[in-house]
């Protein structure tokens, strides 16, 4: 063999173990491989915040002490920052996990699901304001302003 | 629909038999040619008793090589059918002239340009493009398979459901009549009482839980199962784009399954999001489905700028110009396919700041794109250039797809968008990138991979005449289209009035026919390669002089793909090994772990059509039993503990010895 060859940096030895230890790490179902699957407190302390979290929602609403714009914006906040205690503490994220995957995947999904959500409110009002004039978005609105196209809104299929 | 007995209702819901069309001739015509050649089939399988063998070897196999054959398969199944719609669209439309009405009635018509669109993207370019992944990614990244070989096996199965289920349309009831994204109120319940678009929501429905988990198993087995030194910068770029589509994959079909939940249940339980009243509103479906919806050209498209990297380096004997560059501007392209939705609904009057916004990303967007030809044309430049078929469909590609994408540009500025929308300028924009660059891309690729998945060459005079006539007949059927949309010739339109609009559709009409010799001769060309297929032999598993690691193992390659695990030094793996005197391994082997085959995934898919099928009909009883099946499928499937099994090293002694005997001979010549 010549000293060139890939091998012989390598060493078939070496070959034959990274091969072996790929036939182990596929015999163990790539279960786990030594990640934080969290303790007992974290879990506790994960279910006690997110009780609170849950609890302070459902008590301003239901005794509704703030104005309507204050609840709704608690609410939004805990159920966010709801998500968040879920990842730690549930999901065991942090910025080692998985070699940084983790995180990766978690910004580019936040990234995905801020430009989706962002772009469809600012799309969907402008949409409402330009062409559904006088119509009601809050219920049984006036059926007269926009007329169904191709036909009259008598035959619906309820 | 005549009233019937609350039984018969019970038993068969909507079913009657008025649900068939044989009122239809081109169906009856249709139905029995299908029906003659499936009993030959049936007949032929039986004849030569290959049931048991195409059971054990293919349909239960969880071998991504043989998955991603399956996924071809279908896919070039399928194109016979969307194309087969094309043509009947053309024909018809150079025909309706003159107080003519063509041969299609208004009602065939529809459902023909609504099911060659959601075929072609769905069932065609989908199913390639996974073929091609599932096939190659493993072996360019040195994994013996995917992470999830049983899921490999379902998702195929579900994706090829939801083919049946749209096939089943054809013969049974009706197909949506609401063009290809079944825009509501059109496709809402009250002005689509039929079954037509319950084929469409269930039908991409169960082919959506096949494509959502292929994604998640190709981006985990990239993610996870890299040969040792196979960093990320070091990954093939073919292996880069696949990633990069099942990123969007994994983000944005979820959207479109949401949106069809949503769809059904004003459909079926008369909730009122895309309705007229009650607060409902159409327009958001619009959104949605297109937030989803353009990702997905760019699901369709990565993968083929992938392979074309591949080919562009190999037949050029060079490395690729601009690796770095090329990667970036993959992950740019995968970031940005998400900020340009809008420029589908330029004219649904969102205003001008929403315009201009969306307007401008859609421009941005063709930057990255623009630098990625640029890296082809350098990686040419100076390059030892064969010319070979999948560089021909390369070079065809870049010449077709770059107009195609001068098209976008226009159609991306807002005014000019107010004038083309909805015109036959569009229809042939978007066909002259998917054609122009999945397809071409898709066809290099086959061109290309075709040896190492089966151990000989494709036959290149039945090659070049497909590829002439894919290309020529390309642009003989759709640039007529560009003429007519610029004089405003809208799409999905079945008569015409003015008589001097007809010799610009025979043009199309002849196009199409251009292609369909094409189809036939690419065909063809598989039939006689396959009986020249000793003439054509690759013993080497290099028969292009590769670059990349699929090269370095046989053609085909063995069930396990390496007897070792390589070590990766530089990203063109292959050429640094031959460069550096790479000389296989022959002694040392050990037992290899595979998983093994199983029938779940068949089951759970033939489940899901008849779930999809009672949901369709309305025969609850049906949908109810098979949901209650596939839970049970499910749960068995996890008391299997027959999961795998050890290939013994003395066979893969015994193999990898016959593979060196093989390249013995031909080292003797």
């Amino acid at each position: 063999m010549s000293q060139h060859a890939h091998t012989a940096t390598h060493g078939a030895g070496s070959q034959t173990k990274t091969a072996e230890k790929h036939a182990q790490d596929n015999a163990e179902d790539l279960h786990d491989e030594g990640q934080n699957h969290g303790s007992y407190t974290s879990y506790i302390t994960g279910f006690v915040l997110s009780v609170i979290l849950t609890a302070i929602p459902f008590w301003l609403v239901m005794h509704g002490t703030l104005d309507k714009n204050w609840t709704i914006f608690i609410v939004m906040a805990a159920a966010v920052v709801q998500i968040v205690v879920h990842m730690i503490f549930f999901l065991h994220m942090n910025a080692k996990s998985e070699a940084g995957w983790s995180l990766m995947a978690l910004f580019f999904t936040l990234i995905i699901v801020v430009i989706v959500l962002a772009g469809s409110l600012w799309v969907m009002y402008h949409l409402n304001t330009n062409m559904m004039p006088g119509m009601e978005m809050d219920g049984q609105g006036p059926q007269t302003s926009n007329p169904a196209p191709g036909g009259s809104p008598d035959q619906q299929g309820q | 629909m005549p009233e019937s007995s609350p039984l018969l209702t019970a038993i068969f819901g909507r079913l009657t038999f008025e649900s068939f069309p044989i009122h239809e001739p081109i169906l009856i015509v249709t139905f029995i040619v299908v029906a003659l050649g499936g009993l030959g089939l049936i007949y032929a399988l039986h004849r030569y008793r290959l049931w048991g063998f195409l059971w054990r070897e293919w349909f239960t196999s969880v071998d991504h090589k043989k998955i991603g054959i399956m996924y071809m398969v279908l896919g070039i199944v399928m194109l016979l059918r969307g194309f087969a719609d094309a043509i009947m669209m053309r024909l018809q439309q150079a025909l309706a002239f003159n107080g003519s009405e063509g041969y299609l009635n208004a009602h065939h018509y529809d459902q023909i340009f609504t099911a060659h669109g959601v075929i072609m993207i769905f069932f065609v370019a989908m199913p390639l493009v996974t073929g091609l992944m599932n096939f190659v990614v493993p072996l360019q990244i040195g994994a013996r398979d995917v992470s999830f070989p049983f899921l490999n096996n379902f998702s195929f199965w579900m994706t090829a459901a939801g083919a049946i289920i749209i096939m089943i349309s054809l013969f049974v009831g009706e197909f949506a009549q609401t063009g290809w994204l079944a825009y509501p109120p059109l496709s809402g319940i009250q002005y689509s009482p039929g079954v037509g678009v319950d084929y469409y929501i269930w039908g991409l429905q169960v082919a959506g839980v096949g494509t959502t988990l292929s994604g998640i198993n190709l981006l985990v087995t990239i993610v996870k199962m890299r040969a040792p030194g196979m960093t990320m910068m070091k990954i093939p770029v073919f292996t880069w784009t696949s990633l990069c589509t099942n990123v969007l994959i994994v983000a944005t079909f979820p959207v479109l399954t949401a949106v069809l939940v949503l769809l059904s249940l004003d459909r079926y339980v008369g909730t009122n999001f895309f309705t007229n009243d009650f607060g409902g509103n159409p327009m958001m479906y619009v959104n949605l489905i297109w937030i989803w919806g353009h990702p997905e050209v760019y699901i369709l498209v990565l993968p083929a700028f992938g392979i074309f990297s591949e080919v562009v380096s190999t037949f050029s004997g060079k490395r690729l110009f601009g690796y770095t560059s090329m990667v970036y501007a993959t992950v740019v392209i995968t970031i940005l396919s998400y900020l340009v939705w809008l420029h589908h609904f330029f004219t649904m009057g969102s205003g001008a700041s929403v315009n201009s916004f969306f307007g401008i990303t859609t421009m941005i967007i063709s930057i990255p794109t623009g630098a990625k030809i640029f890296n082809w044309l350098f990686t040419m430049y100076r390059g030892r250039i064969r010319f070979e078929l999948p560089m021909m469909w390369t070079v065809a590609f870049m010449l077709t797809f770059v107009i195609g994408g001068m098209t976008g540009v226009m159609l991306a500025i807002p005014p000019a968008d107010f004038v083309l929308h909805n015109s036959l300028f569009l229809v042939a924009h978007f066909h002259n990138v998917i054609i122009g660059g999945v397809l071409f891309g898709l066809f290099a690729g086959i061109n290309y991979w075709f040896p190492k998945a089966f151990g000989f060459k494709l036959d290149t005079f039945w090659g070049t005449l497909s590829f002439w006539f894919w290309v020529v007949g390309f642009w003989v059927a759709f640039t007529p289209l560009y003429v007519l949309g610029f004089m405003g010739v809208t799409r999905r339109l079945r008569v015409f009035e003015d008589p001097s609009l007809q010799i610009w559709f025979q043009i199309a009409a002849f196009g199409a026919f251009l292609v369909a010799c094409g189809i036939a001769c690419f065909l063809i060309q598989i039939a006689v390669s396959v009986m020249r297929r000793d003439k054509l032999r690759d013993t080497t598993g290099d028969p292009w002089n590769g670059r990349t690691l699929e090269w370095a193992t046989a053609s085909p390659p063995p069930d396990y793909n390496f007897a070792f695990t390589p070590v990766i030094h530089d990203n063109d793996a292959f050429a640094d090994m031959k460069k550096r005197g790479y000389k296989r391994p022959l002694e040392g082997y050990r037992a290899i772990h595979m998983p093994s085959s199983t029938g779940t995934g068949v089951f759970i898919a033939a489940l899901s059509v008849a779930l999809a099928f009672g949901l369709i009909w309305y025969m609850w009883w049906l949908a109810a039993l098979s949901f209650i099946a596939i839970l049970a499928v499910a749960i068995a499937h996890t008391f299997n503990y027959h999961r795998d099994f050890h290939i013994p090293a003395e066979t893969v002694a015994a193999t990898e010895a016959s593979r060196s005997k093989l390249l013995a001979t031909v080292a003797g010549h």
